[in-house]
């Protein structure tokens, strides 16, 4: 087993606790991981990614081989279609449509989503609105992660402790909120 | 066997708690800021009484640690890559001195200029130095580094260097942990003349460190971090580096690859791996993270001998960070060229939080200065420095820390008025403060904001050295009280703002202008954590 994930967004937008549930679960599962963050600059409002890699074999490269991810996780449009070089053929590109506008030259959301759907296996789910359906708002980030989950080859009582452990100090009530929004997201991912 | 899961920072942080060290000290600075959070924050170093600081800077922070190491104990000091140019004098002459307690100085290079102005490669201060370098593969390295660098320092009574580059900093990894060794009892040197670098001691001291050449040679040659995996095919000698190492084995199944590699990760260069890789192999490729530190070295002013191809001969790019297609590239590998993003995405570059005080700040400069010809507002390093770009464009350098207000010195000798220099608070501190006495010593004509939001804000919010004391200190080195102007940059009292600075402006003299805000990030963090602190009460 081994997944080549790039996550990507804006700073600030919750990818790194993508990143870290999926570290909990892999370390539950007894996998191997290696996570690659962005800190410093970038992280005030810039483009920011993480690199992480899971494997059944000790893993070398902190960083992902051009042209072998096997899924972009995007909270931002734009953002997923940056590092799409990075994609395997057969990689999947999961990703929020909802913008995050701070810059003056924002291109037109609609050509931005028509690009998304060029590619064969894109999972484009606007995770704001989701996020606030289920009664979450802050959790689009955990909505993409839930699509995604059909695709990690991890065990669903793994990721679903996994969120736990990364949401537990901000209570219970945040942790179930998180719960729908993965439910949420999982749910679109397996109906496509 | 207990396992952690930790970033290379981190990994440096709990191997040095783990290894018995008495202090650490540092000047924050991406990517290397997380090392000395980790041991803020850790309860183990609460429990052990490690002692830790933030520093005015990393020339503090290397001589306080070289203290520590005097009295006996194990100390660290750690910094960002350009830091190290800030600690050149204490650390170059600490290796005359020599340590007693293990003394590690830690210094973070940034290749591709994520987070920094150059891409400086520290490997070769460890060389001018005269010092052991050791440069980690992976997290796990990394933890084992610090115990073995700690034993090394103590052996040879020598500083040693890690040097670590971005990705190991910010990556993270499971770590295998050791069981925590004691730390060592404080003691004061039975020899402390050692330390007197007069001339006839130094002349004494720099003999001693180059006598001790041979058996740090030996050590490398003997390192369980240098290695040598033999191969079949001869045609092709490869000498890793550091996390170069991983790259290089990313594009091999199984991690096998077909040719003799030296792996390096101990300074001095080990010859007599070095040797046998030269009369094994036709040809040598050297793959490093950084400067062509070690090709160059092989090479040669005249390039004589064996074909050596890397970073500096162009089968690498010179400049940038590595990664494993670059590396495979370098060795002939195809890589399929993966979809092209399309046209459409736009870059976006960092920009200062909605709502920043800083952009108060740069709005009512940029009024002030309206009709003066642009050009003349020197800056400094900080979230401030993003004022350089639209919709701001307000600061015309950055160079390094607390050029600011010297440059605008400068510009003022050189007859122009009025020139601004814009430096944040923690900026200020680390290497503002002497810059300001040249100005008032030469009553320049210079108008010096200070931008005080209670902070070092770009690495994430670390203690600002000189907090609550700006004023004092600026009143110390004899700036007129008249001419200290202290205001809330608020976007209502702007026309105020402008008034301020216009007056200032107008000042031939030195003037210092303290727009002072808490930054919104460590406003937002510690209202929350307070109203936490005030719910559990309730409870």
């Amino acid at each position: 087993m081994k997944k080549d994930i790039i996550i990507s967004g804006v700073g600030g937008q919750g990818i790194l606790s993508i990143a870290a549930t999926i570290g909990y679960a892999a370390l539950e599962a007894s996998l191997y991981f290696k996570q690659s963050e962005v800190h410093g600059m970038s992280q005030r409002g810039g483009e920011v990614q993480s690199h992480f890699r899971l494997s059944d074999k000790p893993i070398a490269s902190d960083l992902i081989p051009e042209g072998k991810t096997d899924m972009i996780i995007s909270v931002e449009p734009m953002e997923g279609l940056r590092y799409i070089s990075m994609l395997a053929p057969d990689g999947w590109l999961i990703t929020n449509t909802t913008p995050f506008v701070n810059i003056p030259n924002y291109p037109d959301l609609d050509k931005i989503l028509d690009e998304i759907k060029k590619f064969p296996n894109n999972i484009a789910i606007d995770a704001e609105k989701i996020a606030k359906e289920v009664g979450s708002p802050k959790s689009a980030n955990i909505v993409l992660l839930g699509a995604a989950s059909r695709f990690l080859d991890i065990d669903y009582e793994i990721l679903k402790n996994a969120i736990k452990t990364v949401f537990y100090k901000k209570g219970e009530e945040v942790i179930e909120g998180n719960f729908r929004a993965f439910e949420a997201g999982r749910k679109i991912a397996f109906n496509l | 066997m207990k396992k952690m899961v930790l970033l290379g920072d981190e990994a440096i942080a709990q191997g040095a708690l783990d290894a018995g060290i008495s202090g650490i000290y540092a000047y924050p600075g991406t990517p290397s800021t997380e090392i000395t959070e980790y041991v803020q924050f850790s309860k183990q170093a609460l429990q052990d009484n490690v002692k830790f600081s933030w520093c005015a800077n990393e020339k503090t922070a290397v001589e306080t640690a070289l203290g520590m190491s005097y009295a006996g104990l194990r100390s660290m000091a750690c910094m960002k890559h350009v830091g190290l140019n800030v600690a050149a004098d204490p650390f170059i002459n600490s290796a005359i001195t020599g340590a007693i307690g293990g003394f590690i100085v830690v210094a973070a290079d940034d290749p591709s200029m994520h987070s920094s102005q150059n891409e400086q490669d520290s490997r070769f201060y460890g060389d001018f130095a005269f010092v052991p370098v050791l440069e980690p593969t992976d997290q796990q390295e990394a933890y084992d580094m610090v115990h073995y660098g700690f034993d090394l320092s103590e052996k040879y009574e020598i500083p040693v260097l890690l040097r670590i580059t971005t990705r190991l900093a910010h990556s993270r990894s499971n770590v295998i942990v050791r069981e925590k060794r004691p730390q060592n009892k404080p003691k004061l040197p039975t020899d402390p003349i050692r330390f007197v670098l007069m001339p006839f001691n130094a002349r004494r001291r720099y003999k001693i460190l180059l006598d001790k050449q041979p058996d740090l040679l030996k050590e490398s040659e003997n390192s369980p971090f240098n290695r040598y995996f033999n191969a079949e095919d001869k045609s092709l000698g490869i000498i890793v580096s550091g996390i170069a190492y991983n790259y290089l084995v990313e594009n091999f199944e199984s991690h096998k690859v077909p040719f003799p590699v030296l792996k390096i990760s101990q300074y001095p260069l080990p010859k007599e791996q070095i040797e046998r890789i030269f009369d094994e192999c036709i040809e040598i490729l050297v793959i490093e993270e950084g400067y062509p530190f070690i090709e160059d070295k092989l090479r040669g002013f005249l390039g004589r001998g064996l074909k050596i191809r890397g970073r500096s001969d162009g089968s690498i790019p010179r400049t940038g960070e590595l990664n494993p297609s670059i590396v495979g590239k370098a060795l002939g590998i195809e890589y399929k060229t993966g979809i092209k993003p399309p046209e459409i995405i736009v870059p976006r570059p960092p920009s200062l939080c909605q709502g920043c005080p800083h952009s108060v700040t740069f709005e009512a400069l940029n009024i002030a200065l309206d009709g003066y010809s642009t050009g003349r507002v020197l800056s400094d390093i900080g979230c401030y420095t993003l004022g350089a770009l639209p919709p701001y464009n307000s600061i015309n350098s950055c160079v390094d820390m607390g050029a600011s207000i010297t440059m605008a010195k400068g510009v003022a000798d050189a007859g122009f008025h009025p020139v601004v220099a814009v430096i944040g608070d923690s900026t200020f501190s680390h290497s503002g403060i002497t810059g300001l006495l040249d100005a008032v010593n030469d009553k320049s004509p210079i108008t010096v904001i200070i931008a005080d939001n209670l902070t070092t804000a770009m690495t994430g919010g670390q203690f600002s050295p000189s907090i609550g004391k700006i004023e004092d200190i600026c009143r110390g080195l004899g700036v007129e009280e008249e001419h200290i102007r202290i205001f809330e940059p608020h976007h209502r009292k702007l026309n105020e703002i402008v008034q301020i600075l216009k007056e200032e402006l107008n000042y031939r003299g030195v003037s210092v202008i303290i727009p002072r805000r808490e930054c919104l990030v460590t406003l937002t963090k510690r209202t929350r954590e307070e109203r936490k602190k005030a719910q559990a009460k309730k409870v």
